[in-house]
C-alpha cells in the first residue's frame, strides 16, 4: 500500500488520461442507470457535465471515486482501477476531493477540526502543520475568520465554501462537484462559483456537474451533456451553447436558457 | 379590530385578557390546590395515627430486627437492627441495578448494531429477539426464569457443570472466588503502575501525534501494558493468589461465589427486557446519521473503522443519550420487582418485612421513595453531564 502512494506521488504534471472510464456500465436492481460510458479527461481539465435530472450525472461522478460501484467496464483514476479491492478505494479517495449538494460538513467538529480531520488520520499529518494548512485553504476561500465556529453556526454559501477547503486540505489531484449550487439560496450561488472559478484558473482537474451554464461558459474546457444515462454530446463550450449537434441536447438548452 | 390594537398599547386589556394576569391566576389558584390536598392528607394522616395510638418518628430503626435475609452484602444477621435492613435491601438493589446496567447496556449496544447487519440472518434474530422479549411484560419474564428454568435445574448433585469450576443448579449459581495470599498487595500496586503507565502513554502518544502526525497503537500497547505488567508481578510473587473452587458438601455446594437463583432470575430478566429497548435505541441512534455524513467521510479517504468512530458514533451518541438514561432509571426502578420472587432487595426487605413488623408506613414508605429518587436524579445528573460534553453546538 505504501509502495502504491509513493508511485501516484511522484506523477508527472499534466497527466493524459487522469481519469479513464471505459464501456461502463451500471444498473439499479433491473434499472440501467449508465449505459456504456467512454470518456478521458487529462490531468488540469475542466469538465462540466449537465443533463435533465434522473439522467444518470450524479450517478456517474460518484462512481469515480466509488461512491457508488460499477458491474461492467472500468474506472482508472491515476493509474488506480477500481475494484473490490479496499486499498485501490482507500488509494484514489486519498487523491479525488468531492464536495456535495448539501454540504455533509460533520456538524459535531468545528469548521477547523472539519478541515483537519482526514489529514491527520489519513495522511498523518501533525496536527499544527494541518491546522496552518488548513487556515491557508480557509483562507483562500475567504473564510478564516469562522474556523472555530461549528457548521450549523453558518449560512449555507459559507458552509459550502468551507467544504471546498476541507476537500482541498487532502491536497487531491481531482475535485468532483454535485451540484455544488442547487441547495443554495441565490445570493449564496456567486460567492461559491467565485471560489470554484479561483480553484480552476489554478490548474486543478475538475469535474463539475450543475445547471450553472454560465460557470459552464467561462470555466469548463468540455461541456458533456447526459440523459437516460448516456453521454449524448460532448464538446468545447463554445461549440455546445453556439452550436449543438444533438437534437436532445438543443431541446435541453431550450429549455434552460428560456428562463 | 383597529381600533382596539391602537387601544391596547397604551393602555393595555382588560385584566382578564391578558395574558400575562391569566397565567398569572391559574398559577396562584393550582398552587393553593396542591397546598390544600397537601396540608389535608399531612393533618388526616397525623390525626388517624393519633387516634390509633401509632407512633412517629424514626426511633424503631434502632431496634432489633429479629429476621433473616437470604443474602446480604453487608454483615447482617437476625439480631441486628431495622436500620441495618434497610442497608442490606439498598446494597442488593445497587447490586443486581450495577449488574443489569452493564448487561443490559453490552446486549443491547450488540443487537442495536447487528439489527442494522447486512447479514439477513443476524439482522432477523434481532428483530424477533427485541420484538418478543420487549412485548412481553417484565414480571412475567422474572416469573419465566425464576419458576420455568431456574427452579427445574437439576439438583446440587447433578450440577450443570463447567470446567469443574462454575456449577449451575436449583440453589444458584456458584462460582470460584478468589482468596488472595501474602504478597497479592505487589499485584495492587502492579495495576496501579500499569494504570499510571498508560495514561502517561496515552498522554504520550497525542503529544506526538500532534507535533508528527505518527499514530502509536495507543489501545494495543495499553492493553498490553494492562495485562502484563500484574502478570509478570504475579508470577514473579510466586502466584499469591488461590481459587476457592465450590464443592459439593452434603446436599449443598460450600465455597467460592454464590449467586442466589432470584439474583440470576432477575438479573437476567432485568438485561434481557432493558436490552431490547436499548438496542431500538442505539439503532435509531445510528440511523439518525444522515448518510451523507457517511458518504463525505469515505469521499475524504478515512476508511470504514475511522468512518465510525470519528463521524457516525460520535452523532448518533448525542441520539442515544437522553432515552439511555431513561432505561436505566427504569431498569433501577423495575428491580423492585424482586419482591415477587423474593430476591432482597430494598422493597421486598425494608418495604415488606420492615414495615410489615413495624407498622411504620409513612416512614418506611418515605425513605424507600427517596433513596429511588436519589439514585434516579444520581444517573440522571451524570448522564446530563455526559450529554451536554458530547452535544452538537449551534448557533
Amino acid at each position: 500500500m505504501t509502495q502504491h502512494t509513493e508511485s501516484t506521488d511522484v506523477q508527472a504534471e499534466n497527466k493524459p488520461g487522469i481519469i479513464r472510464v471505459e464501456g461502463m456500465h451500471k444498473w439499479y436492481g433491473d434499472f440501467h442507470v449508465l449505459k456504456d460510458l467512454n470518456l478521458t479527461i487529462d490531468q488540469g481539465e475542466r469538465i462540466v457535465i449537465c443533463g435533465p435530472s434522473g439522467s444518470g450525472k450524479s450517478t456517474f461522478i460518484r462512481c469515480i471515486n466509488r461512491l457508488e460501484e460499477h458491474q461492467q467496464g472500468k474506472i482508472i483514476v491515476d493509474d488506480v482501477e477500481l475494484t473490490d479491492d479496499v486499498r485501490h478505494i482507500d488509494s484514489v479517495r486519498r487523491e479525488v476531493g468531492m464536495v456535495f449538494q448539501h454540504f455533509n460538513l460533520f456538524p459535531h467538529l468545528t469548521v477547523l477540526e472539519n478541515c483537519c480531520l482526514s489529514p491527520i488520520w489519513v495522511r498523518k499529518v501533525p496536527r499544527r502543520e494541518a491546522e496552518a494548512a488548513a487556515m491557508e485553504y480557509l483562507e483562500r476561500v475567504k473564510i478564516p475568520d469562522q474556523a472555530n465556529k461549528y457548521p450549523g453556526q453558518l449560512s449555507g454559501g459559507q458552509q459550502q465554501r468551507v467544504a471546498i477547503a476541507r476537500a482541498l486540505c487532502m491536497k487531491p489531484k481531482i475535485m468532483l462537484f454535485d451540484e455544488p449550487t442547487s441547495a443554495l439560496d441565490p445570493e449564496m450561488i456567486k460567492e461559491v462559483l467565485d471560489v470554484m472559478i479561483e480553484l480552476a484558473e489554478s490548474g486543478m482537474t475538475m469535474i463539475c456537474v450543475t445547471h450553472e451554464m454560465g460557470f459552464a461558459k467561462t470555466v469548463a474546457d468540455r461541456v458533456i451533456f447526459m440523459d437516460g444515462g448516456e453521454i449524448v454530446e460532448e464538446a468545447p463550450p463554445s461549440e455546445f451553447f453556439g452550436n449543438p449537434r444533438e437534437p436532445r441536447t438543443q431541446q435541453f438548452l431550450q429549455q434552460i436558457l428560456q428562463h | 379590530m383597529k381600533k382596539q390594537t391602537v387601544n391596547s398599547r397604551p393602555a393595555g386589556p382588560k385584566p382578564w385578557y391578558d395574558p400575562r394576569v391569566r397565567a398569572l391566576f391559574f398559577q396562584v389558584i393550582s398552587l393553593a390546590v396542591v397546598f390544600w390536598v397537601g396540608w389535608v392528607l399531612i393533618d388526616n394522616t397525623l390525626s388517624n395515627m393519633q387516634s390509633r395510638g401509632i407512633s412517629t418518628g424514626f426511633g424503631f430503626l434502632g431496634e432489633s430486627a429479629g429476621f433473616g435475609i437470604i443474602m446480604h452484602l453487608v454483615p447482617f444477621d437476625a439480631t441486628m437492627s431495622y436500620g441495618r435492613t434497610f442497608w442490606v435491601g439498598l446494597t442488593n438493589t445497587l447490586l443486581v441495578s450495577a449488574m443489569g446496567v452493564v448487561a443490559a447496556t453490552i446486549l443491547g449496544f450488540v443487537i442495536g448494531v447487528a439489527r442494522l447487519s447486512s447479514n439477513w440472518l443476524v439482522a432477523k434474530i434481532s428483530l424477533v429477539y427485541i420484538e418478543v422479549i420487549r412485548n412481553i411484560p417484565l414480571l412475567l419474564q422474572i416469573f419465566f426464569w425464576y419458576f420455568a428454568v431456574l427452579s427445574n435445574l437439576p439438583s446440587p448433585r447433578q450440577s450443570v457443570e463447567v470446567g469443574g469450576a462454575l456449577f449451575l443448579n436449583n440453589r444458584g449459581l456458584y462460582l470460584p472466588g478468589p482468596v488472595t495470599q501474602e504478597g497479592f498487595g505487589l499485584v495492587w500496586v502492579a495495576i496501579l503502575v500499569a494504570i499510571v503507565a498508560v495514561v502517561g502513554v496515552r498522554m504520550w502518544a497525542k503529544k506526538r501525534q500532534m507535533a508528527t502526525g505518527q499514530i502509536f497503537p495507543t489501545f494495543k500497547v495499553s492493553v498490553a501494558i494492562l495485562i502484563l505488567l500484574p502478570l509478570m508481578v504475579f508470577f514473579s510473587a510466586g502466584q499469591p493468589l488461590e481459587w476457592d473452587v465450590p464443592a459439593l458438601k452434603g446436599f449443598n455446594f460450600g465455597g467460592g461465589i454464590t449467586l442466589i437463583p432470584e439474583l440470576v432470575a432477575l438479573w437476567i430478566a432485568l438485561s434481557l427486557y432493558t436490552a431490547s429497548f436499548i438496542a431500538e435505541i442505539v439503532r435509531s441512534g445510528i440511523l439518525s446519521v444522515s448518510q451523507g455524513q457517511t458518504e463525505a467521510s469515505k469521499a475524504l479517504g478515512l476508511p470504514n473503522g475511522l468512518t465510525l468512530r470519528l463521524v457516525v458514533i460520535p452523532q448518533a451518541m448525542r441520539v442515544i443519550i437522553p432515552p439511555l438514561t431513561s432505561q436505566y432509571l427504569n431498569l433501577v426502578k423495575n428491580s423492585s420487582l424482586a419482591t415477587a420472587i423474593g430476591y432482597p432487595d430494598l422493597v421486598a426487605v425494608f418495604m415488606g418485612t420492615t414495615l410489615n413488623q413495624t407498622g411504620q408506613a409513612v416512614e418506611v414508605v418515605a425513605i424507600t421513595m427517596a433513596v429511588y429518587l436519589t439514585i434516579s436524579l444520581l444517573i440522571s445528573l451524570f448522564m446530563n453531564l455526559y450529554n451536554r460534553a458530547v452535544a452538537i453546538k449551534e448557533r
